[in-house]
């Protein structure tokens, strides 16, 4: 498979671009692999990679029921940050921005990441000081953060209503320099063909229906594409989580609910940074096409309904144009809905599962784009040594046996909440 | 928008509700009795079914008591509700 650089992009110019191949291969399913990973979105594709690259495992499928990176892979908001406060989330995330910052070069894919800051902001004294524990925590643990004052966040997002006589005035915020945005489908697309290039099988419309296992572990899954034996299944399927761990007879601590996002109408360059308002709950960027991007909450009750409702759309979008009155007349262009898994404590879930052989990657709640390299490094790593890396050990599903819950936001056992 | 019929007002919108989680949950009834299955059973662990769904709303701008409400996840239609 040949390497993408400026010298291939001359070369099949002189061709009229007529010798293009595709990135991967569509295989059809042996009856063995040494691993399975369920789930084709970035999280399954990065396993698959860096399963191959680490750990010289390259026996392995990853099974899609639809197609790469169509679920939760392609509906978020592409924000990559590692500001959080707990330690054990602090140091995963920040793997992962490291991981981000290599990327593009290491998949020989241009996953268009772009360092264009994530600033949130605060509208409280008493919000500024959080921030400012928060930040000091994560400089503990070696992530760049800043503490900015109302004047310095007026003069990094140029644009945004700094006045004083509104409901929620602009204190400052808690800037990440190195977090901002990248291209969702590209990331998938770079680690499926890079995982391709090592062998390893990617197949698509291809639903696992059932997991077979007999005593001493797994023994296979049934698919909709027949019986696949493996002894290593690795469920990489935020939003059915539950569904799929109930095939092996896993209960799970996480509700699925529905994420909503929306995209404007595209307009010429107005923000260039990642903006998230602090006395309600948006954040917002602008795309490479130009499209403002913007999300909120989660709906707040349960569903599998990939399509959310209004009111959140509408508190998100008040929100917005209490930062931007300017943008009071773009137009909305897109809305969707993602599923989500949310656990009860607010953090993921990665590592073993009581079923030997059966591993788990889920519980993203909705950061789940921006920990894709760092998920897929230590999700890879547990399935290949059955045990968990030392970044993951803490996201165990034992933790909510045991009482060490990372409950970064303090709401409690409440999904609906995170 | 979903409408939730409450048995004391009519059909009423979500924003006017207050989301209570699964109604299949319970707290163990002599706590100095339950052990560790028994609290994470309660705090944690949830059937999540992709279907009917039994989940408790709470009609907070409106006459306030608690309802069961039992709603299809998968297309939000609501097949019965009841008083608490």
């Amino acid at each position: 498979m040949s390497r993408y650089s400026l010298a291939s992009l001359v070369r099949h110019g002189l061709t009229g671009h007529r010798g293009w191949r595709p990135a991967w291969r569509h295989p059809e399913p042996k009856a063995e692999y040494d691993a399975i990973i369920v789930g084709g979105g970035g999280h399954g594709l990065a396993s698959a990679y860096y399963l191959a690259k680490n750990h010289g495992l390259t026996n392995i499928a990853v099974l899609e029921k639809g197609w790469l990176g169509g679920g939760n892979t392609g509906r978020n908001t592409t924000i990559v940050r590692s500001n959080y406060l707990l330690d054990a989330n602090a140091k995963f995330y920040e793997h992962g921005m490291k991981l981000w910052e290599g990327l593009s070069q290491d998949l020989n894919f241009n996953v268009m990441f772009s360092q264009r800051g994530v600033l949130n902001l605060a509208h409280s004294k008493g919000q500024l000081e959080t921030f400012r524990r928060r930040g000091n925590a994560m400089r503990l643990n070696g992530i760049d953060a800043e503490l900015l004052n109302g004047e310095q966040a007026a003069e990094f997002v140029p644009g945004m209503d700094v006045g004083r006589n509104v409901r929620f005035p602009v204190e400052g915020g808690l800037l990440q320099r190195r977090g901002g945005t990248a291209r969702h489908d590209a990331v998938a697309w770079g680690y499926a063909r890079g995982a391709d290039q090592r062998g390893v099988d990617i197949i698509q419309n291809c639903e696992v229906t059932g997991i077979r296992r007999d005593g001493q572990g797994v023994t296979g899954v049934e698919t909709s594409r027949g019986f696949i034996a493996t002894k290593k299944i690795g469920l990489a399927v935020a939003g059915h989580s539950t569904q799929l761990a109930a095939m092996a007879g896993v209960r799970l601590p996480i509700e699925s609910h529905v994420l909503q996002a929306v995209v404007s109408e595209p307009v010429k360059p107005v923000l260039d940074t990642v903006v998230t308002f602090g006395a309600a709950h948006l954040y917002v960027s602008q795309s490479d096409k130009g499209e403002l991007v913007m999300g909120g909450d989660i709906d707040g009750y349960n569903s599998f309904a990939q399509r959310g409702n209004l009111p959140v759309i509408e508190h998100f979008t008040a929100c917005l144009l209490a930062l931007f009155p300017q943008f009071s007349r773009l137009r909305i262009l897109r809305n969707w809905g993602g599923i989500m898994d949310m656990t009860m404590d607010g953090s993921p879930i990665i590592g073993t599962t009581p079923v030997p052989g059966l591993f788990l990657n889920g519980g993203w709640c909705y950061g789940g784009f921006k920990a894709t390299p760092a998920s897929g490094w230590v999700f890879a790593h547990t399935i290949a040594t059955e045990q968990p890396h030392a970044l993951n050990a803490d996201l165990s599903l034992e933790r909510f046996h045991t009482g060490r819950v990372l409950d970064e936001k303090g709401a409690g056992p409440y999904p609906w909440l995170h | 928008m979903i409408l939730i019929p409450c048995p004391h007002c009519g059909p009423r919108e979500q924003t006017e509700f207050t989301y209570g989680g699964d109604a299949g949950v319970s707290r163990p009834g002599r706590p100095e009795d339950a052990d560790d299955a028994a609290w994470i059973e309660y705090l944690y662990l949830r059937d999540n079914p992709k279907g009917e769904h039994v989940e408790l709303w709470q009609h907070t701008f409106g006459c306030r008591q608690w309802l069961r409400v039992r709603r299809n996840v998968v297309n939000h239609e609501i097949v019965a509700e009841e008083e608490t």
